[in-house]
């Protein structure tokens, strides 16, 4: 459904010389990526939606390591009295960032939000979230080619999940 | 028929920032209803920022994001009475867009 998007967006993006091809690191655009180029182009990455467990996420959307660093900052609130909406926001002071993506662990899929960050915007996103239950929540920042993260426990006291 | 999408766009030197509220019922597929059936996933899975031709911001979605779902952000090169268009697809391959105006 979105693949055709992905493609032209894709298109755009070689035909204008977009820095963040170079920044990947690729020189050429694979339409059909292997899972740790899944996360630079414009596709829609379902399957990286469907995994249970942080872990299994971020290897299939990106296929890297993960280090917590000091430079990404998460808020969220310590307790969240209604799991169906909990504001959250991400920061980074990282420079080249690609992308900022939320993991929610103990939800029933992992991956929550993957925003891809053209050159040109801000390394800085907020939303809002659904919690099942009390959690672990991180916000992984790609810069440089390589993940950075933090983490916060939101204590959830109204699940979000319609329970 | 009325669009989905409320944004505010203002631009202050040379950062726009972006806030955006959508209706949608961002259903996760995992809430039953009162008769005890399941009520069926429903929710956007691709959210796009256009300024001047170039994706200012790509929002990939799960289920996860709040019904509603509101997102904000900021991105730089844009000016006051400059166009932003955003669009969405949701897993049903329903979608929506709107043209706004940076002030």
């Amino acid at each position: 459904m979105t693949t055709d998007n992905g493609f032209w967006a894709t298109r755009r993006l070689v035909l204008q010389g977009a820095g963040l091809v170079a920044l990947a690191g690729f020189g050429n655009i694979a339409f059909e990526a292997a899972p740790a180029q899944a996360a630079v182009s414009d596709k829609y990455p379902a399957k990286a939606f469907t995994l249970k467990g942080d872990d299994t996420a971020i290897k299939a959307l990106y296929g890297k390591t993960v280090e917590v660093s000091d430079k990404v900052s998460l808020d969220a609130p310590e307790i969240a009295e209604n799991g169906a909406v909990v504001p959250i926001s991400a920061t980074t002071t990282l420079p080249n960032v690609t992308s900022i993506s939320f993991m929610v662990s103990e939800n029933p899929n992992a991956l929550a939000a993957y925003y891809r960050i053209p050159e040109g915007t801000m390394p800085e996103v907020a939303n809002r979230l659904k919690m099942a239950k009390t959690t672990k929540v991180t916000a992984i920042v790609e810069a440089g080619g390589k993940l950075y993260s933090a983490t916060k426990e939101v204590k959830v006291t109204i699940g979000g999940c319609g329970g | 028929m009325a669009s989905t999408i409320r944004v505010r766009a203002v631009s202050s030197g040379e950062v726009t920032e972006v806030q955006a509220l959508i209706q949608h019922p961002m259903d996760s597929g995992y809430v039953k209803d009162s008769h005890g059936k399941i009520i069926p996933p429903h929710y956007i899975q691709q959210l796009t920022f256009e300024h001047s031709g170039k994706n200012v911001l790509v929002a990939n979605w799960g289920p996860a994001v709040s019904k509603d779902p509101y997102i904000k952000f900021s991105f730089k090169g844009a000016k006051k009475g400059d166009d932003l268009k955003i669009s969405w697809v949701d897993n049903k391959g329903q979608t929506d867009s709107t043209t706004a105006k940076i002030h």
